[in-house]
């Protein structure tokens, strides 16, 4: 086990050696399972998307208590919050360029001003969905759900975590979006790594920047670290999987004790994880900032590593803007 | 079972009460929607005081029959039944949409007792209606669901998806009422956005479709009383807007405006002479 993870997460023992590589949709897909086991209440709402959302298995398990929409995502929405204030614990699943892209409004009014207990699921989110191309790459979901009143916003990291949220957002009694994509990444967290909604782990110790990631940046920035190590740069990898409620102390401790940070995201640069980060850095303990996202433009074609790399939301990435940030450290 | 002459009359007694509510709190508001709200009290009355089983004195009741107002800018209607029925204190109605009142301009769920849902961006509640349609049914329980839309509401696409999931789903327990007034803020629905032949479009949804003239109360109860298996009901209720008010009856200008005081005590004069007129008021659509 390298000795810069910090042992309390029991971080996967081949994280540098040909880690696993899983969808963490499929994280969700079992965790949902296990929600509904967990509570009969949990109920699933899917638009016509049942396979790719990993919802097959909720589906087999409870039929009675799976609900198929049809292609019309803003009716999903309204549903799952009647669901909810007759005491169900719904999930509302699609792809994040619908859901909560299309159904904003009634996220916004029948959901969140309601406080209605729905637990909005974006899959295929973010630039790694590739081929399909700009219009299915959700790289502003984090953006339009962080600004919601009563909303929380959760992008795990892998497929365990994945897993793990569905299951303790099922057990809290107010809304949530949960954002994952469809390709395979790799498995960074073990069974044994505790998750708890709100909290920011700190994977990695270092002491001259943070970098503070969320979903399949995380890998990333971990890669980044073992490789900046070796020309005597440490560097902290703080995973933020709760964008909002964020993990304030975390963010502040790392701003004072390294003071530099550079985000990382598969998101547009305006409205993500970045944002969110800056907002309490500024008002705390202003520090150097850099951010990994989408440069405010669009997507494109493309496999999903080519994406990663063209847009710099990969190790490369991370690391050169760890040397921009420190310089004005 | 056929209702008395005094049971009717009570009804009736009662959406005179409502519009003389609206009439007041709109006045005091100094904004807001007159025209609807107006137009749909029979039906209030009709509902709240005969055929939902609600006790106001106890609003998150499980197996209580639920209401969703869809159209929610008519919300000055729905404020003032749960006034009348008495799930809040009636002076309170004087403080709609002032700073710190539960009576928002548009409702917010769980900010007054007997809300069932937020609303405002239109069709929002009659998905959520569903919703609650199909959690009674998952749960096998006997309450029911009612929903009302406006007609003008209907031009919005997620009332037709709503309609789609309700029919192929054979929601028994759901009735909706689609205040047919023929307007919206831009004029005639005919004109902005036609929706004839709405009869045949409901049907062919999948819904059992039933006319009515929105201000007879003894034809609403039989209408809401039809027992119907394996579909979702539709009350097409045509209403007149203003109702009851005789300088705002058809007129689209009072649409989304307030009276002032003195059209407030016209109104409340007018309203007086229809007390207890039995049977008296009537749609003028037959």
């Amino acid at each position: 086990m390298n000795k810069s993870l910090n042992k309390k997460f029991h971080l996967a023992e081949n994280i540098f050696d040909n880690p696993d590589q899983v969808p963490a949709r499929n994280g969700y897909g079992e965790g949902v399972v296990e929600a509904g086991k967990a509570d009969d209440n949990v109920v699933v709402l899917c638009c016509d998307l049942t396979e790719s959302t990993r919802n097959a298995d909720f589906k087999d398990a409870f039929p009675n208590r799976f609900i198929e929409i049809g292609i019309a995502e803003q009716n999903m929405a309204g549903i799952g919050a009647g669901l909810a204030f007759a005491g169900k614990v719904p999930f509302i699943s699609s792809y994040a360029t619908f859901n909560p892209g299309r159904n904003w409004d009634q996220i916004r009014v029948s959901i969140c001003y309601s406080m209605a207990n729905v637990k909005i699921m974006g899959a295929h989110a973010g630039i790694s969905v590739g081929p399909d191309g700009a219009t299915h790459q959700a790289m502003e979901d984090i953006a339009i759900t962080r600004c919601l009143p009563n909303l929380s916003v959760i992008v795990p990291a892998d497929y365990w975590e994945t897993k793990k949220a569905a299951i303790a957002i099922a057990k809290i009694d107010s809304p949530v979006y949960m954002r994952f994509g469809r390709e395979k990444i790799p498995v960074i967290t073990t069974q044994k790594t505790p998750f708890q909604i709100g909290r920011a782990d700190t994977f990695r110790n270092g002491k001259d920047v943070s970098v503070v990631a969320c979903g399949s940046l995380v890998y990333e920035a971990l890669v980044a670290a073992e490789k900046l190590s070796k020309s005597g740069i440490d560097v902290r990898v703080i995973n933020c999987h709760t964008i909002k409620p964020i993990d304030e102390k975390a963010i502040i401790k790392a701003a004072k004790e390294t003071g530099a940070i550079v985000t990382a995201e598969e998101h547009q640069v305006h409205g993500g994880l970045g944002n969110a980060v800056a907002e309490v850095v500024a008002r705390n303990s202003p520090v150097p900032m850099e951010y990994v996202a989408m440069m405010d433009r669009f997507g494109e074609s493309g496999e999903p590593n080519e994406l990663m790399k063209k847009f710099g939301l990969d190790s490369t990435g991370i690391m050169a803007a760890v040397k921009k940030v420190l310089k004005r450290k | 079972m056929a209702l008395t002459d005094a049971q009717i009359e009570y009804l009736e007694d009662m959406a005179t009460h409502i519009r003389e509510d609206i009439i007041v709190m709109l006045e005091k508001a100094g904004s807001g929607h007159s025209a609807g709200s107006l137009g749909t009290a029979d039906i209030f009355s009709t509902l709240y005081f005969h055929v939902m089983k609600h006790d106001p004195k106890n609003p998150d009741w499980e197996v209580r029959d639920r209401f969703v107002l869809s159209n929610a800018h008519i919300c000055p209607v729905l404020y003032a039944t749960l006034a009348e029925a008495g799930y809040y204190p009636k002076k309170e109605i004087t403080t709609l949409r002032k700073l710190g009142s539960r009576l928002q301009g548009h409702p917010h769920r769980g900010a007054l007792p007997g809300l069932e849902a937020s609303g405002g961006p239109l069709a929002q509640g009659l998905s959520i209606a569903v919703g609650m349609a199909v959690a009674g049914k998952i749960d096998q329980k006997r309450s029911r669901v009612f929903c009302m839309v406006g007609d003008g509401e209907m031009n919005e696409g997620q009332i037709w998806e709503a309609l789609m999931f309700a029919g192929k789903n054979r929601l028994h327990n759901f009735t909706l009422i689609v205040d047919r007034n023929n307007i919206q803020i831009d004029g005639f629905t005919e004109d902005v956005m036609p929706l004839e032949p709405l009869h045949d479009k409901l049907t062919s949804f999948g819904f059992h479709v039933i006319e009515v003239d929105g201000h007879d109360i003894r034809t609403l109860i039989e209408a809401f009383e039809e027992t119907i298996f394996e579909k979702p009901k539709v009350l097409l209720a045509h209403t007149i807007p203003g109702k009851g008010v005789d300088f705002m009856e058809f007129k689209p200008g009072w649409h989304g405006k307030p009276p002032n005081k003195e059209e407030a005590e016209k109104a409340l004069s007018e309203l007086e002479q229809l007390r207890s007129l039995g049977g008296k008021i009537t749609c003028e659509h037959e």
